[in-house]
């Protein structure tokens, strides 16, 4: 019994999930592809959301280690918010009185954030940064 | 302008440091303009959208510099994603300000709960893994 808890433990569906991806090269082109489209429907439709979406399709899909996988993502979206922010500028969504400042901050945080990610465990911020994620969304929801 | 300028850019520190800790900055910054600073959801898309350009450009030649940048990879998925990704946006701008609030939501909490699930469940398995290789040797 405690033996083949062990050898569960070490042998998550994660893993099964990644294995068949790598034996089936045509249904992986495919998964590759969905996620592609839909992360640039979450972007376009949301402004946002689209790295939530390509990160997965690169650890699970490709098989990519994570750190790999986010920088990729990153450079992937880059061409997505450039195309989907030119169409809401256009569409006059931006409005300078505010938006300087948040853009501002978005990139005074965005330098600290990335220093800030050496020094601390994310597995707890993950935790807590997925249960305001939710808790954002039920109260965007009930508005 | 509906709050002090100090409130927006607190915002956007916020939502900032998530984004460069790797976790997602437009999904918190969104929703943080919207409920607590009454943002228009269009205009906080257009903004997480627009500040995200100067921040990635940074971390794409960082990334790169480290060898952690996979173009072809990147550009297999940036492809098929721009026809969506403008099409999408084109039809964001036609569509409700609550319609597009209610999917934002409903994606929210889509992600958030399975991201939360595969995450328990990951650190449960390590925590069984430590317990199993701190057993004595038959069992392991």
């Amino acid at each position: 019994m405690r033996i083949r808890s062990c050898i569960n433990a070490q042998n998550t569906v994660m893993e099964k999930i990644k294995e068949f991806f790598a034996k089936h090269k045509k249904t992986a082109f495919a998964a590759t592809l969905a996620a592609a489209l839909l992360t640039g429907a979450a972007n376009g439709l949301f402004g946002g959301g689209g790295g939530m979406l390509a990160v997965p399709a690169y650890t699970v899909i490709a098989g990519e280690e994570p750190k790999k996988a986010h920088a990729t993502a990153v450079a992937a979206i880059l061409p997505l918010s450039a195309v989907s922010a030119a169409i809401y500028l256009a569409g006059g969504n931006f409005d300078p009185s505010f938006g300087y400042y948040v853009c501002g901050g978005v990139i005074i945080g965005g330098i600290a954030g990335s220093f800030l990610l050496k020094k601390i465990s994310s597995r707890l911020l993950e935790f807590v940064f997925y249960g305001v994620m939710l808790a954002a969304g039920i109260k965007m929801l009930l508005r | 302008m509906n709050h002090s300028a100090l409130l927006y850019l607190l915002a956007g520190i916020a939502g900032g440091i998530m984004g460069g800790m790797g976790l997602g900055g437009g999904t918190l910054l969104i929703p943080a303009l919207t409920l607590f600073l009454d943002v228009d959801g269009k205009q906080a898309a257009a903004i997480n959208l627009i500040s995200f350009i100067p921040m990635s450009l940074v971390a794409c030649i960082i990334h790169a510099k480290n060898k952690l940048l996979d173009f072809r990879k990147a550009l297999t998925l940036a492809l098929p994603a721009c026809a969506t990704c403008a099409l999408c946006s084109l039809f964001a701008q036609k569509v409700s300000e609550n319609t597009l609030s209610s999917g934002f939501a409903v994606f929210l909490i889509c992600l958030a709960s399975v991201m939360l699930v595969s995450r328990a469940v990951e650190s449960v398995k390590k925590i069984k893994a430590k317990i199993c290789s701190s057993l004595p040797h038959p069992y392991v």
